[in-house]
């Protein structure tokens, strides 16, 4: 019997949602790290049990977190709970987070555009996600704030910086959004071990084509009014891309304004808007098993970060975009002003296929028919900052 | 140099990560210091690595504060003598959260 693992992200904890394939009845785990900020939390695809955790905290700073029992029991990579420490240096930091600026790395990048336009330095913040690899359930990348992108091999005890990104050379003119410079988004490509994506608000999407040495923007199409040249190599707020693995070339990105796709792995995009009440937004994701359908949460606007008209839709293309549907059965149609962030959707492998998201009203909505019919799972978490769905058999 | 037993108050978060009670005890061999006081913790419960200080400028984080005698000793530089009555003990030396956010 298949299962269904949710894995919950908020404001002042983690939750952990689970259900058989039905996705009917809902046991619900938590708050785990209550009262901490949960970035993101997601599952090793080679070893489902191995989930990775970025805990933050405005007052004592950044936790990794690793359970190796599917969520039942938790602990910091390298220093378990009640383990007396070896004498001597410790042998794992796994909240530690060093911009790499040494000679070594070729281009030893401190600065970038702060709001003022002049350089400032980089410093790290926060970890916003966490990509486990592929193959490797103790390899995983991270996605930090300020932007960059880190490597673990051992299961999340130590970091190393992929500095190629930062030091490809656009470094310097790359500056934060509203939320901080952060690198949110991490895709790898399953057909390709040394293809990556990542993408970068406010300085875009980027890919390496040789397992993270080398970088190079991929924004040609994008057009952005809010930067001086709309067709900018680099400046555009991109907010999120997916990806169907089975199509690991064809991309589908939700920017600032704009929803956009690729079809030749980010070398062009072009825009995929079409009938949507509004192209502004957060989350887009993409069917399990039709690559061409595709989903997005439509929010007002840069200025008001709710849905539009009181109404909680989910808009979805079964074209590859430009021509969407509002799916509504089971979502509040009225005097609803929640918003979706970016990380706040997810997608399971079951047939039908289910799709989840989260809002910052601490609803997580399931669909057990690809997007025809909504139910909470639950109404009153924390905001929430990220979903992510584990397909179980 | 005499060694010393003091003791620490912790704010709930990090009791919660180092799995331990509001005041944990720690020896130390030579000056008791805030330096020297949060070295003995972090090599004592390293789960709290970076949570008072930053892991690379080794900085107080910029919402704690290190209260002693009922003095605010944040700013005093970390390898002043903290005073008599921590390093006997008969005071706690107090990690506290700043009142802020939400």
């Amino acid at each position: 019997m298949s299962k269904v693992r949710v894995l919950v992200g908020t404001r002042k904890g983690a939750f952990i949602l689970t259900s058989d394939g039905k996705r009917e009845k809902w046991d619900v785990s938590g708050p785990h790290f209550a009262g901490w900020e949960m970035y993101h939390i997601k599952g090793s695809p080679v070893d489902p049990n191995r989930l990775y955790a970025s805990q933050t905290s405005g007052w004592f700073g950044q936790i990794i977190q690793r359970s190796d029992d599917g969520g039942k029991t938790w602990h910091q990579p390298g220093t378990p709970p009640g383990e007396t420490p070896a004498p001597g240096p410790p042998k794992a930091e796994s909240n530690k987070f060093v911009y790499d600026t040494s000679d070594a790395s070729g281009k030893p990048l401190t600065t970038h555009q702060w709001y003022d336009g002049t350089q400032h330095p980089w410093e790290f913040k926060r970890v916003w996600h966490l990509e486990p690899s592929l193959t490797d359930p103790d390899t995983v990348y991270a996605g930090v704030e300020d932007a960059a992108i880190f490597r673990s091999t051992d299961g999340g005890q130590n970091w190393k910086e992929l500095s190629g990104l930062r030091g490809h050379g656009t470094g310097p003119k790359w500056q934060p959004g509203a939320g901080g410079m952060c690198l949110h988004t991490i895709i790898l490509d399953p057909s390709d071990p040394q293809r990556m994506y990542i993408a970068i608000s406010a300085a875009g999407a980027f890919r390496t084509d040789d397992g993270g040495k080398s970088w190079k923007p991929i924004n040609r199409g994008l057009r952005s009014q809010y930067i001086p040249d709309p067709n900018a190599e680099i400046g555009h707020c991109v907010h999120h891309i997916a990806m169907n693995p089975t199509r690991p070339g064809v991309l589908f990105m939700q920017k600032h304004w704009d929803v956009m796709r690729s079809d030749d792995a980010g070398d062009n995009w072009k825009e995929i808007s079409g009938n949507l009440p509004t192209d502004f937004g957060f989350v887009i994701d993409v069917h399990a098993h039709e690559p061409e359908t595709i989903y997005v949460v439509p929010i007002k606007s840069d200025g008001e970060h709710f849905v539009p008209e009181g109404k909680l839709r989910v808009y979805r293309s079964r074209t590859g975009g430009n021509e969407w549907e509002a799916l509504t059965k089971g979502l509040p149609q009225k005097d609803c002003y929640v918003n979706v962030l970016r990380d706040a959707m997810a997608i399971d492998s079951l047939d039908k296929c289910g799709v989840y998201f989260g809002t910052s009203g601490g609803q997580v909505y399931a669909s057990a028919d690809a997007g025809d019919s909504w139910n909470p799972i639950v109404r009153d978490l924390p905001a929430v900052l990220s979903v992510e769905v584990q397909t179980l058999v | 140099m005499a060694s010393s037993t003091i003791r620490v108050i912790l704010p709930q978060h990090l009791r919660t990560l180092a799995g331990v009670g509001a005041e944990v005890a720690l020896n130390l061999e030579g000056w008791v210091t805030q330096r020297s006081v949060l070295d003995a913790l972090e090599a004592q419960y390293p789960m709290l690595r970076g949570t008072i200080r930053d892991q690379v400028t080794q900085q107080r984080r910029p919402f704690l504060r290190f209260f002693a005698c009922e003095e605010d000793l944040s700013h005093e530089p970390p390898d002043a003598r903290l005073p008599d009555a921590i390093a006997s003990g008969a005071e706690p030396f107090l990690i506290i959260g700043a009142i802020a956010g939400g």
